[in-house]
């Protein structure tokens, strides 16, 4: 059990602007379970996708073994070549076909040249006992729950040889006892000689299952720990995820001035048709005028849902519950609603939804405000260059003309007419969704200092991020949200990123 | 005019010819194309191409199909197709003829009512695809089914439907009355010439009001040598095509109907809030519904617009042929979705413009035209205009992945 049966080394991977894997070295021993655990955007999913080919060899630098042979994987056929199957968070699985036809798609038995259905369902049986699942082969995937589909998934990894399997995240849509079926099959895979590789934030699963666990921060392999011999516990584990020295990037608030409340809500949940659960659970949260809130928690935790069902609930969750602004309290039916009542949105996924990256600049600054250059019905185009100027010149983007579309910018010049265009509709409670994500570090700085002075002129600000120094940089009071529900709110002076991550990963 | 000229040390605000080509070339392209066409189909009938009783007619034949491009094209920027529109035509334009001819209505009450029947028509389209999220094409493929049954439904007992009224048939081969100037420039249509006059002095002012308002604004402005060229070339266009019409009967009311309808879109689509709204829906419809539009809402209005189109369209065409036909609609569809395509217009949402519609429109109707009188076989003609959109579709794409 102590030969390597994966070794990566030296990985370094970078995209445009930054560095996601930096020196990663990463060793699985033979028949382990091995935990991979770190924050979002910590290296994990890269490290992963360099291993199965879906980064190919050539655009990372480092090598990879697989029982001493040095690999170059060139697209995902290569690494399952090698053996290698992962399984990702969101399902692969064609809800249509039925859990046969997905299990061999792509790979069909054929008889000659039609499918042998009764071969390929005969085979599915024996696999699908493998995996412990006792359903029809020839039941449609939709008409499975989300554990029963999961479990589909690796049946379908299984059915070539795999020697390591990866799981990302398998648990993070499942109930607690379909999660402990998942973890009770690893445990038995393991026992027929299959490796596993598993990307949790579970901690609790995690030292339920693990035989080693490494921690990724920052795109850097920070310690792998033997659940045997080294001392492992949760705070250990959290401790190594967020271990790191704040350094002072975030500007200085010239004058904090916080007033009365300005937001307040109310045992509010959401229940999303399109998911079939709940997704928000009574949460109370309040915002005062001139203040930063940090909502921290992980990808996943509801904190985007919990922002789209204040703003107009345009993905038309369920709502329970009661929003007050400034008093008043407030039913939105749409964005437009949450617009006229000053409140602005700027979205986390600003190429999805926030911005018309076929359009210009000038156009997508004055989009939610027109009726301000507006006079008999005609739009003022000369005002709106002067409206566009405006906000150019105030936040820096950095643009030839504001004639250019945005698709063209930098991340960190979209991220600026974005709050341009959000700043134009002069809101005074601004959400700002990742406000920070995918840009570098110059760009970072101006947006906090945007921010400071937005509040300095007693503008709101909640602020979602999963970067937690960013949320201790720039908040003044912090929620920390997991599974749909306030786990606890401090203020700033109380909060650490131990205590924030302990909450965070509070299932 | 000394004002509009900038000072030297402000040259470096102007645009260069090259600037402005370099960055609209796909703008400008089928422009271009047109204008080629038209040259070769000229040299190649030995000018018959572009003699006034050929332009005339052309453009009254592409009257009823540019009308329904107008409105494809907005159909196709929100990211939608509309298939029920040919039949639609037909049959508002059945029931022009019947209510006039059967039930006795007056040509004017006839017109309004038919246009708010295209209207209820274009909602009633769009529903589906607002409220619940069915895709235009299935849902605008079965109204056309509705619609086709309609038609044949209203014309069983009668079959054609001869119209009798001479102003409803003067929509689509009337033109407009000259001026009683018997002795001037004998054997030219004089109004024409005039309007023609009227507008070249219009754009010349417009051009020159918005130069100074620009100016005013410290805004950047294409040197003064390029704004003259600029207004001889559109003055020049202006003046040649009414010269050409004037050597006919004049200007149509085909084609006075048409400039409305284009004036009236070019306008919403660019001046007005509504229009960036449904430019914003087709780029990112998600983007648009959190900046407070309601993507339904625009949904609702560009459907009613084209079902008003359709029955502009179903009025002219009846009225060109003066009567309803059992088949009349059959294909509008497609030539109008071809015209949105050979005009810029993108499948992808959120690009193409009303102007380059006509212009798509213009291309098509020329390559009939002078195919015809080439005396090029019908099969021959699809296959060139078969080919033609599909140049025009990849060189648009071609273009814009470079940009």
């Amino acid at each position: 059990m102590d030969a390597p049966i994966l070794e990566m080394k030296s990985i370094t991977k970078e995209f445009p602007g930054v560095k996601a894997l930096d020196n990663v070295t990463f060793s699985v021993r033979k028949g382990e379970v091995h935990c991979l655990v770190g924050e979002n955007g910590a290296g994990k999913s890269t490290l992963m996708k360099v291993l199965s080919g879906v980064h190919p060899f050539g655009t990372y630098t480092g090598e990879i073994f697989v029982e001493g042979d040095i690999q170059k994987f060139n697209g995902i056929r290569d690494s399952e070549h090698a053996g290698i199957a992962i399984i990702y968070q969101e399902l692969a699985l064609i809800p249509e076909l039925s859990v046969y036809e997905n299990i061999f798609l792509g790979n069909e038995i054929t008889n000659g040249l039609v499918v042998d259905s009764n071969e390929s369902i005969s085979q599915a049986v024996d696999i699908l006992k493998k995996v412990g699942l006792d359903v029809n082969p020839m039941t449609k995937i939709k008409n499975l729950g989300v554990g029963k589909q999961q479990l589909v998934e690796i049946a379908k990894a299984l059915k070539k040889e795999v020697k390591i399997l990866i799981l990302d995240e398998p648990t993070a849509a499942l109930n607690e006892n379909d999660s402990d079926n998942l973890l009770q099959l690893i445990r038995g895979l393991k026992e027929q000689g299959v490796t596993s590789i598993l990307i949790s934030h579970k901690l609790r699963e995690v030292m339920e299952i693990a035989d080693t666990i490494t921690v990724l921060r920052d795109g850097k392999t920070v310690n792998t720990l033997d659940v045997q011999t080294d001392r492992v516990n949760e705070p250990v584990l959290i401790k190594h995820m967020v271990g790191r020295s704040i350094d002072n990037v975030f500007p200085k608030r010239e004058k904090v001035n916080i007033g009365g409340e300005v937001l307040r809500l109310e045992d509010w949940c959401a229940f999303s048709y399109a998911l079939g659960r709940d997704i928000l659970k009574n949460v109370n949260i309040n915002v005062r005028a001139g203040e930063i809130v940090g909502i921290a928690g992980l990808m996943g935790s509801g904190r985007t849902e919990l922002a789209k069902s204040i703003f107009g609930n345009p993905d038309k969750y369920r709502l329970s519950g009661k929003v007050f602004i400034n008093g008043q309290e407030q039913k939105f039916r749409n964005p437009h609603d949450a617009i006229k009542a000053s409140m602005a949105y700027v979205t986390e996924d600003r190429k999805g939804n926030g911005l018309i990256l076929i359009d210009d600049v000038k156009h997508n600054i004055s989009l939610a405000n027109l009726q301000e250059i507006t006079a008999g019905g005609v739009i003022n185009e000369n005002e709106e260059i002067l409206v566009a100027n405006k906000y150019r010149s105030e936040l820096n983007i950095k643009t030839p003309t504001i004639q250019q579309k945005v698709r063209n910018l930098s991340g960190g010049n979209q991220q600026k007419v974005s709050l341009g265009k959000w700043l134009f509709v002069k809101p005074g409670i601004m959400i700002l969704d990742e406000p920070t994500r995918g840009i570098d570090v110059g760009a970072k700085f101006e947006i906090y200092t945007i921010m400071n002075s937005l509040v300095e002129q007693g503008m709101s600000i909640i602020m979602i991020s999963s970067e937690l120094p960013e949320i201790l940089g720039m908040s003044d009071r912090i929620y920390v949200m997991s599974a749909g529900k306030i786990k606890g709110e401090m203020p700033i002076e109380e909060a650490s990123q131990e205590g924030i991550m302990a909450l965070a990963v509070d299932y | 005019m000394e004002d509009l000229k900038q000072k030297p040390s402000e040259v470096s605000r102007s645009k260069s010819l090259m600037d402005i080509m370099k960055s609209n070339i796909s703008d400008y392209f089928m422009f271009i194309a047109l204008i080629v066409i038209m040259i070769f189909f000229t040299i190649t009938t030995n000018g018959v191409f572009i003699s006034s009783r050929n332009i005339s007619n052309l453009i009254n034949q592409m009257g009823y199909i540019a009308v329904l491009a107008v409105g494809m094209t907005l159909i196709i920027v929100i990211r939608h197709i509309e298939l029920s529109v040919g039949y639609l035509a037909g049959f508002l334009g059945a029931f022009a003829a019947i209510a006039m001819t059967f039930w006795g209505w007056p040509v004017y009450a006839v017109i309004p009512a038919v246009m708010i029947m295209g209207v209820l028509a274009g909602m009633i389209t769009a529903t589906p695809v607002a409220k619940l999220g069915v895709p235009a094409f299935v849902s605008t493929m079965a109204l056309g089914l509705i619609f086709r049954g309609a038609l044949l439904l209203v014309t069983m007992g009668t079959g054609t439907i001869v119209i009798k009224n001479d102003v409803f048939n003067a929509i689509g081969n009337g033109f407009i009355p000259d001026l009683p100037l018997g002795g001037i420039l004998p054997g030219r249509h004089k109004l024409t010439l005039i309007i023609g006059l009227i507008g070249i002095i219009f754009s010349i002012f417009s051009a020159i009001k918005s130069r100074r308002t620009k100016l005013s604004y410290n805004f950047q402005v294409p040197s003064f040598s390029l704004f003259i060229a600029q207004l001889v070339l559109v003055s020049g266009l202006i003046g040649y095509v009414s010269w050409i019409l004037s050597g006919y009967n004049g200007i149509s009311w085909s084609l006075v109907i048409l400039l409305l309808v284009v004036a009236v879109f070019q306008f919403i689509t660019t001046k007005t809030p509504l229009g960036r709204h449904i430019y914003a829906v087709g780029g990112n419809p998600e983007a648009a519904e959190l900046s407070g539009i309601s993507v339904s809402k625009i949904t609702y209005i560009v459907f009613a617009a084209m079902g008003m189109l359709s029955s502009l369209s179903g009025i002219m065409y009846a009225s060109r042929l003066r009567s309803a036909t059992t088949t009349a609609g059959l294909g509008f569809e497609t030539d109008a979705i071809a015209a949105a395509f050979v005009g810029g217009v993108s499948a992808a949402g959120g690009v193409g413009t009303i102007t380059g519609s006509i212009i798509g429109a213009l291309v098509m109707m020329s390559l009939t035209s002078g195919m015809n009188l080439m005396n090029i076989d019908i099969s021959v003609q699809y296959i060139v205009r078969g080919a033609v959109l599909v140049l025009a579709v990849v060189f648009d794409r071609i273009t814009r992945r470079k940009n």
